[in-house]
């Protein structure tokens, strides 16, 4: 197993333009999750909102590193997910509101975004519930004679839920492309790490099914990135399932309604100040010369005018057309094949 | 042997009385003249005593009930003895053979009265218990279900017990769409409830005299002759029908059919003959309900039929689209079970007209009889008597002639109605051919 | 043309030929391939399709439907098979949760097309191996629920299923596997999936039921008969959805119903149907529903004790005459 904890990554071998839209795609996940906060605070949104504050890094790593045609599961804090294939602002915004413009037309809400044509097939609110989903999908990928990975996201806490061990065995048993990307952030809800798991390195528990695991700065969107490569490279050539351990950190409590009892402010801060992803990857571009402070803030004023325009977007959308509450149960009978 | 002890009659004009107290506790035994309970009348209180020794096996009438002169208020007898739920003396059952089922036992359906196996009496004020089928058919029937008991669990009235009233309903009414909740209100009486029948008073001058209960079924036919000849208003209407050609079609036809369960009778030509006229005035193949005329789709003639313990009136379905050979088929097959008592009630429980034949007995010049409810009219034929008559041309000829006398309830027809219809069965009947044609 | 074929082979036709038919109709399960089966359904099918199509799993029921979720969302057909219902509950966060939700949670943007083939049944095997669940999945929007009871119902059934665009439940019973009927032997017979049916047509009292229960419903109405009480039987066959027409309609006609049912009563499907008859058929009742189902205990493992639980024939006897308020038997000899 190897880490990267601490380590500096790789170099920075990628073309300019797609290091600055990871720049730009990292603090565009910033914005939307702050903005998100404050409608929430607002009424705007409503239920649970789980952000991803702090964790840019890994989704934008990850999320970089996959083939197009690479299948996407997540847990509920998806949003990130969603900015990082591409889509759009206005709809994921939208989304939160419970609009009919949403991403799944307001039925979803923040848990449960979804874009088939990204073959993100979704998040969900079942803590690991969606592990075996993964599984199937890397199952179909193989049988189907495709190259597809199946990246399943998940926190820390899955890790200690049955369907994660029925997964991880089912993936390495049949040899399944799959990559378990696990983000370790170090709480699950308001528990730490260490009073839910027997394990502190959630990579040692691949160990149990001879899956070959390696631990990653999480704040590093490039650390992420070359791990998360090297682990598909892996999938992709029939060698079997994956784990990653993204070790990151969210700077806002699990969701809206956390008073997080579960951690000093002290530790917040520490981590705001050292270990914020953006900070740390604006500061090396620039440190590399790959780009000027400048540069970036054109980067974080068109962003800012994005998040405030898929606010505006969000707000001048309609409700879902009350006749369609009935619709979708089913997906009926088959077309004729 | 268990016997009801009844609510006597202490004084000519008292109708009811209520128990106000109970002397003797169930189970306790009492001697003949001892006191056994404090009743109230209009005009006083007083106590009544038993007329016999014996045990009180069951307190039939609850303290503050009021109930009827001459209906039962406890049931007496020596331990051990089974006490007929329902207070009635035991009814010789119709059929020893009981092929089916409890059904048998009360040949015209079971009358909803204190004969039926009713568990408790309904004490005054208390709801009436019926289930959902039966009050929207009391609703549609017009029937006051307050005055009924039923024989379900805890006095529910069923469809069984409303079934003699109304006949067969309609198993899916037409127009009822699934899915539609159909509101269901209380029952409202149209017209007046039937009548009970009241005990004879017991008179100073009217000799001693032996009690013998009636059958249910006697006492079915009580009640709803009774009720019949009180709510509907009959008008009669008699013609003479010259039954010759009749008589002699008759007689070929059976001469040519061999097997004896296909012979014609008269009164199966009778049946034909009204099926087809009603086809034409079908204001008399109607009920009355309230406000209005049912009229019915199909015409189903029902034959009256003398039996050990009665009449009954089992029907021939559809009469008018049968051949005189298949009507003459299942009205020996009804007539022979009802005898027997094997009818089911779905069986003599409907028709839409009745025929009722006296002429077999010879002496019957005509008569009048009381229409079967619901129906709208009855038809009483009496004896076929050869009489001479005179034709048009002067000649004075022998005729078989048979008077018939329709009895109509005038609320669903008028003379003209009835005279008309009259007149198409004479017509048929005198000219018979007709009745293999149609 | 129709021969008489015995439901199992019914259900081994029917994934035979839609194995045949499209290659991503795939199988998997506990025990289904090297053992051919727990029930013997899938005997010579690794044989005959190999490993890849016919999958043994390890005994992990969520992780096993988890799969055919994803299989499915991922373009392939699984078939998902749990020994017994019974333990269908350590997957019910996957089909609940997870197979009903995703069509409607996602606006339509996608399905899970997977089928779950699982079995009721008892006898003598103990608390946590007899029992039935069709009604807690018949509760959930977004599946679809069937219990065929007759070897045609079972084939159609399965193969409208497998080519169909939603989870289905499909629930066998142990103890009719061998039970024989008509199919027809088209590889194209599909039956959608819905819709109860009369099979017998009575005018006293309409009995309802499904699966097993349907068979006891018609000894039922069978020695019912002999005393002149004719029963009408309806198998529901889909409880979800759950064709309610047929059974007002025919309560509109008889006035009464018995709901036959293996499992516990209370808040079972009979609970439903009692409720909707009462709902569109207030009317029309003469009595109140009965329900017939087992004793509300878990179920003992001595054979007179489970034969006291589950309901048999002579309680749904019973229970007809109940509604008809005949008090005992008058039988012809």
């Amino acid at each position: 197993m190897t880490s990267t904890v601490g380590g500096r990554s790789p170099g920075l071998a990628l073309p300019k333009s797609e290091l600055l839209e990871m720049y730009r795609q990292m603090v565009l996940i910033r914005r939307f999750e702050e903005a998100a906060a404050e409608q929430y605070a607002l009424g705007k949104i409503a239920g649970f909102l789980h952000l991803y504050i702090g964790e840019e890094a890994v989704a934008v790593g990850a999320i970089h590193a996959m083939d197009e045609g690479d299948h996407l599961v997540t847990h509920y804090r998806d949003h990130g997910y969603a900015l990082a294939l591409g889509l759009d602002a206005g709809p994921c915004m939208a989304e939160l509101f419970g609009k009919s413009t949403g991403l799944v037309g307001g039925r979803g809400g923040s848990m449960h975004f979804a874009a088939a044509s990204k073959n993100f097939w979704g998040g969900y609110a079942i803590v690991s519930g969606h592990l075996p989903i993964a599984v199937g999908l890397g199952l179909a990928s193989r049988y189907l004679g495709e190259r597809r990975v199946a990246v399943a996201i998940f926190g820390d806490g899955a890790t200690n839920a049955g369907p994660f061990h029925e997964a991880m065995n089912l993936a390495a048993l049949w040899k399944l492309p799959v990559l378990f990307l696990c983000e370790n952030n170090l709480y699950g809800m308001g528990t730490a790490v260490e009073y839910a798991s027997a394990v502190r390195e959630m990579a040692k528990k691949a160990c149990a099914y001879e899956m070959p695991a390696e631990r990653v700065d999480g704040q590093d969107v490039l650390a992420v990135y070359e791990a998360t490569k090297a682990a598909l490279d892996h999938c992709r050539s029939n060698k079997g399932p994956y784990f990653l351990e993204a070790l990151t950190y969210r700077f806002r409590g699990h969701s809206m309604a956390d008073p997080e009892m579960y951690r000093t402010k002290e530790e917040v801060e520490e981590y705001r100040r050292q270990r914020d992803p953006i900070v740390l990857f604006r500061n090396r571009l620039i440190q590399e010369g790959i780009t000027v402070m400048a540069e970036l803030d054109d980067i974080d004023r068109d962003v800012d005018d994005i998040v405030a325009a898929a606010v505006r977007f969000a707000d001048e959308s309609p409700e879902p057309d009350p006749q369609t509450v009935t619709d979708h149960v089913y997906a009926g009978s088959a077309r004729a094949s | 042997m268990a016997k009801p002890i009844v609510m006597p009659q202490m004084g000519y004009d008292m109708t009811e009385g209520t128990i106000l107290r109970w002397l003797k506790r169930e189970g306790e035994r009492v001697e003949r003249g001892e006191p056994i309970a404090e009743i109230e009348t209009d005009k006083v209180n007083l106590e009544i005593e038993s007329f016999d020794s014996g045990v009180l096996l069951q307190l039939v009438a609850q303290e503050g009930q009021t109930v009827p002169v001459g209906q039962p208020i406890a049931i007496i007898g020596e331990p051990g003895e089974r006490v007929e739920a329902g207070t009635a003396p035991a009814v010789a059952a119709a059929d020893g053979k009981a092929r089916r089922h409890e059904r048998a036992e009360q040949p015209v359906g079971v009358p909803v009265s204190e004969v039926t196996g009713a568990v408790g009496d309904r004490a005054p004020g208390e709801r009436v218990r019926a289930s959902p089928l039966v009050r929207r058919l009391a609703a549609e029937h017009g029937i006051d279900l307050s005055r009924l008991r039923g024989s379900g669990p805890g006095g529910r009235i069923v469809k069984e017990d409303l079934l003699p009233l109304i006949g067969r309903p309609a198993a899916v009414p037409e127009a009822a769409p699934v899915g539609v909740v159909t509101p269901v209100g209380p029952s409202v009486p149209v017209g007046p409830p039937p009548p009970e029948v009241a005990p004879a008073p017991v008179l100073l001058g009217l000799p001693e005299f032996e009690l013998v209960d009636l059958s249910r079924m006697r006492q079915t036919i009580a009640r709803r002759m009774a009720e019949s000849h009180q709510q509907a208003p009959h008008f009669y209407v008699t013609t003479v029908v010259e039954m010759d050609a009749a008589l002699a079609l008759r007689q070929q036809i059976n001469a040519e059919i061999e097997d004896d369960a296909e012979k014609v009778t008269v009164t199966d030509v009778l049946v034909k003959a009204c099926a087809l006229a009603l086809r034409t005035h079908r204001g008399l193949n109607a009920s009355i309900v309230g406000t209005q005329l049912r009229l019915y789709k199909r015409i189903d003639i029902a034959i009256a039929v003398a039996v050990e313990n009665g009449l009954i009136t089992p029907f021939i379905v559809d009469a008018d689209h049968k051949p005189l050979g298949e009507i003459a088929r299942i009205s020996k097959d009804l007539i022979r079970r009802a005898r027997t008592g094997e009818l089911r009630p779905e069986e003599y429980q409907g028709g839409t007209f009745t025929v009722s034949n006296l002429g077999m007995y010879g002496l019957v010049e005509h008569f009048t009889a009381i229409i079967n409810p619901p129906q709208a009219a009855i038809l009483a034929v009496g004896s076929i008597v050869t009489e001479p008559v005179y034709r048009d041309d002067g000649t004075l000829v022998p005729a078989q002639r048979m008077r018939m006398t329709l009895s109509t309830d005038h609320r669903v027809a008028d003379g003209v109605a009835a005279a008309r219809f009259l007149a198409e069965v004479k017509h048929l009947l005198e000219h018979p051919l007709l009745l293999l044609v149609r | 043309m129709a021969r008489e074929i015995t439901y199992r082979d019914a259900l081994r036709e029917a994934l035979r030929e839609e194995m045949y038919r499209d290659e991503r109709v795939f199988l998997m399960g506990e025990d289904i391939g090297h053992y051919g089966g727990s029930y013997a359904v899938t005997r010579g099918f690794l044989q005959e399709f190999g490993p890849e199509r016919v999958r043994d799993t390890p005994i992990a029921e969520l992780g096993i439907v988890g799969a055919g979720i994803g299989a499915a969302i991922g373009g392939l057909r699984p078939v998902v098979e749990i020994m017994t219902i019974n333990f269908s509950l350590l997957a019910i966060d996957q089909i609940v949760n997870h197979a009903a939700k995703l069509h409607y949670m996602f606006n339509g943007q996608f399905s899970a097309p997977v089928v779950i083939r699982t079995a009721a049944g008892f006898g003598q095997l103990g608390a946590t191996h007899s029992q039935t669940f069709e009604h807690w999945y018949a509760h959930v929007p977004g599946l679809r629920v069937v219990m065929p009871a007759v070897p045609k119902d079972a084939k159609g059934f399965l193969k409208s299923a497998i080519r169909g665009n939603d989870p289905v439940i499909f629930i066998e019973h142990s103890l009719i596997y061998r039970n024989r009927g008509e199919v027809p032997d088209d590889e194209d017979f599909l039956l959608p999936l819905e819709g109860a049916e009369v099979r017998r047509e009575g005018t006293d009292v309409t009995l309802v039921s499904w699966s097993r229960g349907y068979y006891l419903a018609l000894g039922a109405a069978e020695e019912l008969a002999r005393e002149g009480i004719e029963c009408e039987v309806i198998d529901l066959r889909v409880l979800r959805p759950l064709d309610l027409d047929t059974v007002v309609r025919s309560v509109q006609k008889t006035n009464r119903l018995v709901v036959v049912e293996e499992g516990w009563r209370t808040l079972a499907m009979g609970a439903e149907i009692a409720a909707a008859v009462q709902e569109q058929a207030f009317d029309y009742l003469d009595a109140p529903v009965a329900r017939v189902g087992s004793l509300e205990v878990p179920m003992p493992y001595a054979r007179n004790l489970e034969r006291l639980v589950v309901p048999n024939k002579d309680r749904v006897v019973e229970a007809v005459r109940q509604v008809l308020y005949r008090r005992q038997s008058v039988s012809v000899s």
